[in-house]
């Protein structure tokens, strides 16, 4: 049954790919996108990822769609028609499909529980968190206390990314004559 | 979106919720789905929900920019000095287990302020570049 | 089960190219930061489906399971998405200065301003 949901809905994000390739509306396109992504956390709740599904529902579907909305309504909604048919991507495109497909002919099968990405490390954090940690979370436990210094390093980049968008954009400081309107 | 009554109806009991749901998220993150991250971002979807009805103004009326710019700082500083604190009892940075009686509280407390640390920057970087963006039209 | 064990990770793959093929074929600045944004959530599904165990649950610990997927994509995907929204913004908010700037965000339209400099 997990194999039949996985299908139906990787052929799902198959269309909706391929049609934000070929729409020049970009507000269409941006809508595609927010499809994408919440067809991407439903695949994640299958795999079961849950935290991960949360995470991409609300971040790729709201904060990411919403900006790219704002950005459409600074630059313009329409993109310009090519002159001529791009010949040279779609070689690359393929060259590089095929080359990842060879490259996925070595590796274990989906699902299979010797594979050894399960092996070292893995296995000893599901066995230890309830001991050194105690809480059920396993995700949240590995976040926040096992690989703690990379999640501070993660938030750095979050504060790091907050700091860029307002040194390149900035807020307007409020005028007087505003703040008197609307008292 | 002012002037449209269902949508500020309908907006005005659910921001709340949204609130609310995020700080749930927020502190069981240790049994369920959930932690710092997607709380941080439904906070902040509740506030872009509130300033995509009210407008800009208003959503800036409600969160200061200097407060949003404090936040975004201390939520970081939080971060790095609970991890700093066990450094000053011999023992290695952001090694939880220091802050209780034994591992388990300890590493609770821990985990607890450093997913606070992340939710409150999260939340604050995400109004901050949805305002810098929504807010730009009037500089043209 | 020999090529359906490999299904997943080749549409993954095809989900990629499409990415791929919008970043470098389509000429609009805000059009590449969408491709972008396929290529990047494709890329988590390939993780993720690297992490799954046949028969596994999601890995918060109850007493009455066993087998749990891998947490250690989960973690790392967490924050590759954390950091994905907040390179796009900062390539977005470029996008609007660049506008500012060239009065377009079309490539070619952006290369003549320059060399006609």
């Amino acid at each position: 049954m997990v194999e039949t949901i996985n299908i139906v809905l990787l052929g799902f994000l198959v269309i909706v790919a391929v049609v934000a390739i070929r729409l020049h509306d970009l507000f269409a396109v941006v809508m595609m996108f927010g499809i994408y992504s919440l067809l991407a956390a439903v695949i994640f709740v299958v795999l079961d990822a849950v935290d991960v599904a949360f995470t991409e529902a609300a971040v790729g579907v709201g904060i990411s769609t919403v900006l790219m909305l704002a950005t459409l309504g600074l630059v313009g909604r329409w993109e310009k028609r090519p002159a001529h048919k791009p010949f040279l991507p779609l070689v690359v495109v393929l060259i590089t499909g095929g080359a990842l497909i060879y490259g996925t002919l070595d590796m274990p099968h989906f699902g299979k529980p010797d594979a050894p990405v399960h092996q070292h490390v893995a296995p000893r954090y599901l066995r230890d968190s309830p001991d050194e940690i105690g809480i059920s979370n396993v995700v949240t436990s590995v976040l926040a206390s096992y690989r703690g210094y990379d999640t501070l390093g993660e938030l750095t980049v979050i504060f790091t990314a907050g700091v860029g968008v307002l040194a390149l954009l900035g807020i307007r400081r409020r005028r007087q004559d505003e703040k008197k309107n609307e008292r | 979106m002012r002037d449209n009554e269902v949508l500020r109806i309908v907006s005005k009991i659910i921001i709340p919720v949204i609130f609310l749901f995020a700080l749930y998220v927020q502190f069981h993150g240790d049994y369920g789905p959930g932690g710092g991250f997607q709380a941080g971002v439904i906070f902040a979807a509740g506030l872009i929900l509130y300033g995509l009805i009210f407008g800009i103004a208003r959503l800036r009326r409600v969160v200061s920019i200097r407060f949003l710019q404090g936040l975004i700082a201390a939520g970081l500083l939080l971060f790095s000095f609970v991890g700093f604190l066990p450094l000053l009892m011999g023992r290695n940075y952001l090694d939880h287990s220091v802050f209780g009686q034994d591992a388990h509280s300890g590493q609770h407390l821990g985990i607890f302020l450093v997913e606070l640390g992340v939710g409150i920057t999260v939340a604050a970087v995400m109004v901050t570049i949805f305002i810098a963006f929504a807010g730009r039209r009037d500089n043209l | 089960m020999n090529a359906l064990g490999l299904y997943n990770y080749w549409i993954v793959i095809l989900l990629m190219m499409t990415g791929f093929y919008v970043v470098i074929s389509s000429g609009n600045l805000v059009k590449k930061i969408i491709g972008l944004n396929l290529f990047q959530a494709s890329v988590f599904i390939l993780y993720i489906s690297l992490g799954k165990v046949a028969g596994g649950s999601p890995p918060i610990i109850r007493e009455d399971i066993s087998l749990y997927s891998n947490p250690l994509p989960h973690v790392l995907i967490l924050t590759a998405i954390v950091v994905g929204v907040a390179t796009t913004a900062l390539g977005l908010a470029l996008v609007v200065r660049i506008k500012e700037a060239y009065n377009t965000v079309e490539e070619d339209e952006i290369h003549q301003q320059d060399e006609s400099l």
